[in-house]
């Protein structure tokens, strides 16, 4: 009689591993990666070392204080991405220990403190990125005009460059100059005909948002994220602004426009499709997106920076639970029947 | 007809060495046959035999506890030389006494009366004959026949869809005994007076499907679809919702909305029971992995222990590193090959070491949601599991936890390798463990309350008797002092008040005592 190992079902080998989800999503950053690196300079590049090294460092750190074992956790990649999310957030000449200060408050706080992966309610790099932009809102949103060389980055960076030349190299968003340019009472062909939007480079955001819908569309195809979420967003935002462009297309930017200014297309892709402070039910995950939508085309026309797409993501994040318990789906055999 | 869709599922690679292709292959009777003597459920059958008999093949040697009273038949004819107790094909490694049954030479048959004109038979004959012939869902549950056809329905699936890989063994029946699945599916839709059949097989399924259709008259009132090979599209709330578009509402079972889903081998069973008079003795078993040298599928005497069945099939490979009967996603490892085969053992697997999950440490549940979208109950698995790990199994419980066909989907899906079905399979046999014993502590409860209103209603009855006597007694002396009042027969009556007096204080003061000596109920009591 030959004995054997005993095991509970399923005898099968493993699936993909959460490591392999994170790398693709990495992978999926990395054509909007190259558009801002394009666009803005070397900038980017410290910044993303800088939220990396620190996000790593916070994580080990917060492990070992919890008592975990910390090469374990921080294989998971998990820490990486939040850093690189957060990093692509960011003006890419932010001060040095912008990073360090976010990322002790998505690793440290948001995310170890309540438990770690898969604990925690809100998204990390949106929680750090918040915070960091209600504390030091000139120096996170200043995005330079032209591609800035890597002497020049390290040198604003690490604080050697006078803050009066550091004016002279940041310019303002098209969101930034749109806003300004409707504050003052002008109208979208005039607006788009200005030097401070047109100094703006909407093109190159554009570019990016096509960046980063070329990643989202890596990433359904290999079904490391589902369609509702990211559709949820596109919807709203086209229903939403659709009518009004219509009705008045000289005040009210097209639902393009919005979507290729920003970062609801990043968002769109990356940042709302965080399952872990998403939902998890398809319906709830469409509204999620939905919600977010909604709240950041609120805070664009009534809040008072210029895009709000990390506060909309935190409020749906609260509201998460709730939309799963709303949308639970009928399980097999309940209410109907033959 | 267009099939409907259905919730989930994983569509899975079709394994290595998977045993389909080739031809049955006998697995010699092996010297000694081990039968359980319990169900598929765990209860004990009647054991109708005995140490020392000798029994022919077909005869019955137990009958189940179900109201069919199905049989379990000799699977060859030999003498019982033992009863023992037995580890059993089942996941939790439990044992029970088996029947140890030595085959000899000539295996004598006891046949059953052939029905040859079933069509025209009663259907309470035709039950009791399929429970004569032990007849129980050969795919895999084992519930008994002759009880699931009892309720009747309207229509009747014939299920060929194996749900798993690797089981192959209704694939090679329906390629080689394709008539008697036909014949016996009339047989079973008679029996439950049906008048729509529908044959189920997977659409990869071609030689199958060619025998099918060879063996399907132009007029057959039989239906086939062939259904995509999703897991778990086999299983038999899955196949309802697939073929039918309805659901077998939770808690309840197919016949409650029409349905009857048979087996293809327990409807190849039933013609052989019915038509040939042949008790149910042998099954197909798939015998499969890289573990094993020459997978196939074999014709198995019940009761074969495992290790004839892989000594039938070439002996292991140096890589054998798991047993399994059944399939991959719901069967159950062995710890050892002594364990014998029954009438729902359908596959045989021995798994290498590259097949199986290797032993990693399970990662947080990130709640990505792939394990509500492979579930086909279209339960939330990542819900479950927060409830659960938080202690909270009524939580589990009202998110549906009953409704839990235990299929592992939402553990294969998991990238943080969480064994999800193991969770809900434990805390399911913890929530029926807690409902037996609630069931027990309410029925001495029950019983303890009846006692005492019994005792207290004795002792009413006591003390009313003695009222009715003290007054039948009271009368008897008025009537006595109205005498006396002529003569002096006072004093004997008055010392007859008495005495009835001092007896009626000694019933109050007895009546006092068994009310305090009764203890209080408790709310506790179990």
């Amino acid at each position: 009689m030959k004995t054997f190992a005993t095991a509970g079902a399923p005898h099968l080998p493993a699936p993909v591993a959460v490591r392999r989800v994170m790398h693709d999503v990495l992978l999926a950053l990395l054509p909007g990666i190259a558009v801002q690196l394009w666009a803005f300079g070397a900038g980017l590049a410290i910044q993303l070392a800088l939220a990396v090294a620190s996000a790593l460092a916070i994580e080990a750190l917060a492990l070992r204080l919890r008592g975990r074992e910390a090469a374990r956790a921080l294989g998971d990649g998990s820490a990486l991405v939040t850093a690189v999310l957060f990093a692509l957030c960011i003006a890419p000449l932010a001060p040095w220990w912008i990073a360090p200060v976010a990322m002790l408050v998505a690793i440290g706080l948001v995310k170890q403190i309540y438990g770690g992966l898969g604990y925690n309610l809100f998204n990390p790099a949106m929680a750090g990125y918040a915070v960091v932009l209600l504390a030091f809102p000139r120096l996170v949103a200043q995005w330079p005009g032209a591609a800035v060389d890597l002497a020049t980055a390290a040198r604003t960076i690490f604080g050697a460059t006078p803050t009066a030349q550091w004016d002279s190299i940041a310019s303002a968003t098209p969101l930034d100059a749109l806003r300004q340019l409707a504050a003052q009472g002008q109208r979208l062909p005039e607006i788009g005909a200005a030097a401070l939007f047109r100094h703006s480079r909407p093109e190159v955001w554009t570019w990016a948002a096509g960046a980063w819908l070329l990643g989202g569309g890596y990433l359904l195809w290999r079904r490391v994220i589902g369609w509702q979420a990211p559709v949820g967003v596109i919807a709203a935002v086209c229903l939403l602004t659709l009518p009004f462009w219509l009705l008045d297309a000289e005040r009210h930017p097209s639902p393009l426009q919005h979507l290729a200014s920003g970062g609801l297309m990043f968002a769109a892709w990356f940042v709302v499709t965080d399952p872990v402070s998403g939902c998890t039910s398809p319906r709830g995950r469409l509204l999620f997106g939905a919600g977010v939508a909604v709240l950041t085309l609120a805070i664009r026309r009534w809040g008072h920076i210029p895009d709000g797409i990390a506060f909309a993501v935190l409020l749906m994040n609260a509201a998460a639970p709730l939309l799963d318990r709303m949308t639970r789906p009928r399980i097999y055999g309940h209410g109907r029947h033959g | 007809m267009s099939l409907y869709r259905i919730h989930g599922g994983l569509v899975l690679a079709v394994p290595p060495r998977a045993s389909a292709s080739g031809a049955v292959r006998p697995c010699p009777l092996p010297p000694r046959l081990y039968l359980p003597l319990v169900d598929e459920r765990g209860a004990l059958l009647h054991c109708r035999t005995a140490v020392g008999k000798h029994v022919r093949r077909g005869e019955p040697l137990a009958l189940g506890a179900d109201e069919a009273a199905t049989a379990l038949p000799a699977p060859a004819a030999g003498r019982i030389v033992a009863i023992e107790p037995r580890t059993l094909a089942r996941a939790d490694g439990a044992e029970a006494p088996h029947l140890v049954l030595e085959p000899q030479a000539g295996d004598e048959a006891a046949p059953l009366p052939p029905l040859r004109d079933w069509r025209d038979a009663d259907p309470a004959l035709l039950r009791r004959r399929l429970a004569e012939a032990g007849l129980i869902g050969l795919g895999g549950a084992g519930f008994p026949t002759a009880r699931k056809l009892a309720r009747g329905a309207a229509t009747l699936i014939v299920n060929g869809a194996e749900c798993e890989p690797y089981i192959t063994c209704d694939e090679a029946l329906l390629r080689e005994r394709a008539a008697e699945v036909v014949a016996g599916a009339e047989i079973l839709a008679r029996t439950a007076g049906a008048d729509t059949i529908v044959l189920a097989l997977e659409d990869r399924m071609y030689a199958a499907a060619d025998a099918v259709r060879a063996a399907l008259a132009d007029d057959s009132a039989i239906r086939l679809e062939l259904v995509p090979t999703v897991y778990p599209q086999g299983g038999e709330r899955q196949l309802i919702e697939l073929l039918c578009g309805r659901e077998v509402p939770s808690g309840g079972w197919p016949a409650d909305i029409g349905i009857v889903v048979h087996n293809v081998a327990t409807a190849a069973a039933a013609w052989r029971a019915v038509v040939q008079g042949e008790a149910l003795t042998t099954r197909l078993v798939s015998l499969g992995g890289r573990g094993v040298r020459e997978p196939g599928v074999f014709e198995v005497r019940l009761g074969t222990p495992v290790e004839a069945l892989v000594a039938a099939g070439g002996g292991y490979t140096p890589d054998a590193a798991r047993l399994i009967v059944g399939g991959p996603l719901m069967g159950s490892a062995l710890p050892h090959d002594g364990v014998a085969l029954t009438r729902t053992s359908n596959a045989v697997l021995v798994l290498g070491s590259e097949d199986l999950r290797t032993p990693a440490p399970e990662l947080p549940c990130i709640r990505c949601g792939d394990c509500a979208d492979a579930c086909p109950a279209r339960l939330q698995p990542q819900e479950l599991l927060r409830r659960l790990r938080g202690g909270d199994d009524a939580g589990a419980a009202a998110l549906g936890l009953a409704d839990c066909i235990e299929c592992g989907c939402c553990a294969v899906a998991c990238p943080s390798q969480i064994p999800l079905v193991q969770h809900y399979r434990d805390a399911k046999s913890r929530l029926a463990t807690a409902a037996a014993q609630r069931a027990r502590a309410d029925l001495a409860r029950t019983r303890f309350l009846a006692r005492n209103q019994r005792l207290a209603r004795e002792q009413a009855e006591k003390v009313a008797r003695v009222a009715a006597r003290r007054e039948a007694l009271a009368q008897e002396q008025s009537t006595a002092s109205a005498a006396a009042a002529a003569g002096e027969a006072a004093p004997a009556a008055a010392s007859r008040m008495d005495k009835s007096a001092v007896l009626a204080a000694i019933a109050r003061g007895k009546a006092k005592r068994t009310q305090n000596a009764a203890p209080p109920p408790r709310e506790d009591e179990a």
